[in-house]
């Protein structure tokens, strides 16, 4: 006879009932089997590159909240016109965006800048809170629509030196290979302090983000991404974006800056150190086999398969090989691609030949289908391979010249990235 | 708000201080275990302490619990929470007169809530007024919520997302009860004060009902001088369970100020069913609700935020062990089973003419002990998939979940 305060107890069947389902819920709650495990690494995109200290790893968590986890309302900021309300309604788990946060950029269409800054350009907001109407493109204005693309490895992209990219540029195809990269020259930001490897020409710079490689750095990224994506204000853009053209009429009721230096700058270093999307499959037979037929096919002339980095003031960056499948170039794509509208001194047939790496995943931010090229037109990758003209059109040719096992060959190589 | 909170604790301690020199004084008030008991019944049917001869019953419930869930192999870890103590007073003021209150302290005492005070009048079984804090009648969970009445310790995603519960507005109405032989129908009718703009506006980023159960302004004013009007009726067979339909609706936004057009009117509008019934013989007890909510968000807002939503639970709880157990008579062994479903944006994109996904599905076996009908002892798993607004893989998290509630 046990005695639990004044209630008597006897080991009976009940008892032993009690212990036996006690056991099993203690039992199934040590059972680790029970819950969802980690994906493997190389079928995510998010995650920080290997070797950051704590306190990077701090930062690193810091800029993942904000980039993931702030939501921006009309209490805190956002708008009053706008295309999304956080960085990752367009980046879901960091890949690449689908077409209903796609963006739209009008009023360029040569190296003479925009002509229709004073219509709200270069960014449509085509969203706006209740009340508001939002922006449309005016009348005449030249535009194309951009699909976000992924965050993944722009930190080594980042930390290449200007000299590197240099390296690769033969605007006269001196070399007879059909191909001639050019970099896009921006006039940059006041806020942009020029790095050791960065070089100046004439007072522009060489950008190397977005569609037509107009952001000079992920400080200018991601300033831009929070103004004209959502219509929040930073030191480093002040001023809320007009309405076509119109100084916003209301001031809002939030503070400026909407959001903290220290917050723009913790989601660059987040950026910055997004690990690099890691190849599956590399050891497949075919998988090797499309990798020579991209080489074969010349993809590999734009698509630069490997870089290695210089140093870098994150100790994790520098000296880094990594494999981004581009040469950050602008390339003559051809009239097929030619929306009209263009930024920095890109021509509106030129866009900057965009990494592969993470290829394979895009599906998986984007719903479940490829939604590929610089606005989501191609939904496979067959489709992307058969819009590539100008430059490319000597590859994509060749392509097409493959037997359909070696298509697939290239194919699953190109997945495999 | 304090004040009243500490009155009532000095209430509850006077009382237990006297029980402890006579113990004959306290009678214990037993909730009504009729089968004509409906879920519009709950707020009353409870178990209550009253004093003596005293008018004023009191009663309250409380929940603990720990967690430990993962989400891709992700985990915060162990944790332990009290995620609600509640006090009930009650009062028969007068013969067909009567007050209660549910004072709830939510996360450790960081919130207190009124979810309910109000003034009943009986004129008729079938035609009560009501005024005060009420729980609108959407549904079944949001006026039969109290912890120790379930064998799970999360309350449904549904009930919860979709149907704000616990919602609760100042506001009046009228309740009614008509009993026949085995069936009993009953309705209730509500004007209260309702949503806001809120709900298209919260750092969810979608629709979310409950983004409005923030603004504590509502209990003082309404946001936009509409009422939200919330109907529900239900039927009780003896033998067969019991059906409820219900309708809550109004406008959210504030559509004007001083006379000045800002916007349209924007309506919010939910239909739910609900539906309970006990088996005969086995004693399986199924209870489930579904519930459909329309919004109208602006065309020129983000797609984030849908128009449509829908969700809904479906509980199976079997008791295994009916006997005296640690020396507790008719203490019961309870296997359950919840399967629960919430969609927060039903539609397409406008670009793609795809399926907006944004959804959440969840399984949750468990395991409890009731030494009484008022107090559980419970343990559950649970397994959900959460899918965003593209569709993208789902985010799975499961988790153990292990705590009690009791009545007390």
């Amino acid at each position: 006879m046990i005695t639990f305060a004044h209630i008597p107890l006897s080991m009976n069947n009940t008892t032993k009932v009690l212990s036996v389902i006690v056991s099993l819920t203690i039992g199934i709650t040590a059972c680790q089997k029970l819950l969802p495990p980690v994906p493997p690494d190389d079928e995510i995109l998010d995650g920080p590159v290997d070797g950051l200290s704590q306190q990077e790893n701090a930062q690193f968590i810091a800029g993942d909240i904000a980039f993931n986890e702030d939501v921006f309302t009309k209490e805190n900021g956002l708008g009053p016109y706008f295309v999304a309300t956080s960085c990752v309604s367009c980046h879901a788990g960091d890949g690449k965006g689908h077409p209903s946060t796609t963006l739209t950029r009008f009023g360029q269409w040569d190296s003479t800048g925009n002509q229709f800054m004073q219509y709200g350009a270069p960014q449509l907001q085509n969203r706006a809170l209740p009340g508001y109407n939002p922006e449309v493109i005016p009348v005449g204005a030249p535009s194309a629509k951009f699909i976000p693309p992924a965050n993944t490895g722009l930190g080594f992209l980042a930390a290449l030196t200007d000299a590197q990219i240099l390296a690769n540029v033969d605007p006269f195809d001196s070399d007879g290979d059909g191909i001639s990269g050019v970099p896009n020259y921006i006039v940059p930001p006041s806020y942009f302090i020029p790095q050791s490897f960065h070089q100046s020409f004439s007072g522009k710079y060489i950008g190397r983000f977005g569609k037509k490689a107009a952001a000079v750095d992920l400080l200018h990224q991601t300033v831009n991404a929070y103004n004209q994506d959502m219509g929040i204000t930073t030191e480093y853009a002040p001023y809320e974006p007009s309405m076509n053209g119109l100084a916003f009429p209301y001031p809002d009721d939030v503070a400026d800056p909407e959001v903290s230096s220290n917050t723009v700058l913790n989601l660059v270093f987040y950026l910055r150190t997004l690990k690099a999307p890691i190849q599956r499959n590399q050891n497949d037979a075919d998988v090797m086999a499309g990798k020579q037929i991209f080489i074969n096919t010349k993809c590999a002339s734009c698509h630069t398969p490997e870089w290695t980095t210089g140093a870098s003031d994150i100790s994790a960056l520098s000296y880094k090989t990594f494999f981004p499948y581009t040469d950050l170039l602008l390339h003559d794509m051809g009239s097929g691609l030619d929306d009209g509208y263009t930024e920095g001194t890109a021509k509106t047939y030129e866009w900057r030949t965009p990494p592969l790496w993470g290829l394979g995943l895009a599906k998986f931010s984007q719903g479940g289908q490829y939604f590929l090229m610089h606005d989501g037109r191609a939904t496979s990758i067959e489709q992307a391979i058969l819009m590539h003209g100008g430059e490319a059109a000597n590859s994509k040719n060749l392509y097409q010249g493959l037997s359909e096992s070696d298509k697939q060959k290239l194919i699953k190589f190109l997945e495999s990235l | 708000m304090k004040k009243i909170l500490h009155l009532i604790l000095l209430f509850n301690i006077t009382i237990c201080a006297t029980a402890q020199s006579d113990t004959s004084l306290i009678n214990r008030i037993k909730p009504d275990s009729s089968k004509l008991n409906m879920n519009m019944d709950a707020v009353y049917n409870r178990p209550f302490l009253q004093v003596g001869k005293v008018p004023v019953s009191l009663g309250g419930y409380v929940e603990a619990n720990s967690s430990y869930f993962q989400t891709d192999g992700v985990t915060e870890g162990l944790s332990f929470q009290l995620p609600r103590l509640t006090i009930f007073v009650a009062s028969s003021i007068k013969n067909r007169i009567k007050f209660l209150s549910e004072i709830e302290l939510e996360e450790g005492g960081r919130e207190i809530n009124i979810e309910f005070a109000s003034m009943d009048i009986q004129l008729h079984p079938l035609l009560n007024l009501r005024g005060g804090v009420i729980m609108n009648p959407i549904g079944s969970f949001n006026q039969n919520h109290d912890g120790p009445k379930w064998e799970f310790i999360s309350r449904p995603i549904s009930a919860t997302t979709i149907i704000p519960s616990t919602w609760s507005n100042v506001g009046f109405g009228l309740f009614g009860k008509y009993a026949r032989n085995n069936l009993v129908w009953a309705y209730e009718l509500y004007l209260t004060n309702g949503f806001d703009d809120k709900i298209i506006s919260n750092s969810e980023n979608k629709t979310w009902l409950a983004a409005s159960k923030v603004n504590s302004e509502r209990f003082e004013e309404s946001f936009n001088g509409v009422p939200l009007v919330t109907a529900k009726t239900a039927f009780r067979h003896r033998k067969i369970g019991e059906i409820g339909f219900s309708w809550m609706g109004g406008v959210y936004n504030k559509f004007q100020e001083d006379g000045l057009e800002l916007d349209s009117r924007r309506r919010v509008d939910l239909f739910a069913i609900d539906f309970n019934t006990t088996i005969p013989k086995i004693k399986t007890y199924i209870n489930a609700e579904w519930v459909w909510a329309s919004i109208n968000v602006p065309e020129t807002y983000t797609q984030q935020y849908g128009n449509t939503q829908q969700g809904g639970f479906i509980d199976i709880v079997q008791p295994i062990f009916k006997r005296t157990m640690f020396g507790w008579e008719n203490s019961t062994i309870n296997l359950a089973f919840r399967t629960e479903y919430a969609d927060y944006n039903i539609g397409r994109f406008t670009e793609t003419g795809g399926n907006i996904f944004d959804h959440i599905f969840a399984i949750v076996p468990g395991i409890s002990f009731r030494p009484s009908p008022q107090t559980v002892i419970r343990a559950n798993y649970r397994y959900h998939w959460e899918r965003d607004l593209l569709g993208n893989p789902a985010a799975r998290t499961a988790g153990f979940q292990f705590g009690f509630s009791t009545y007390f």
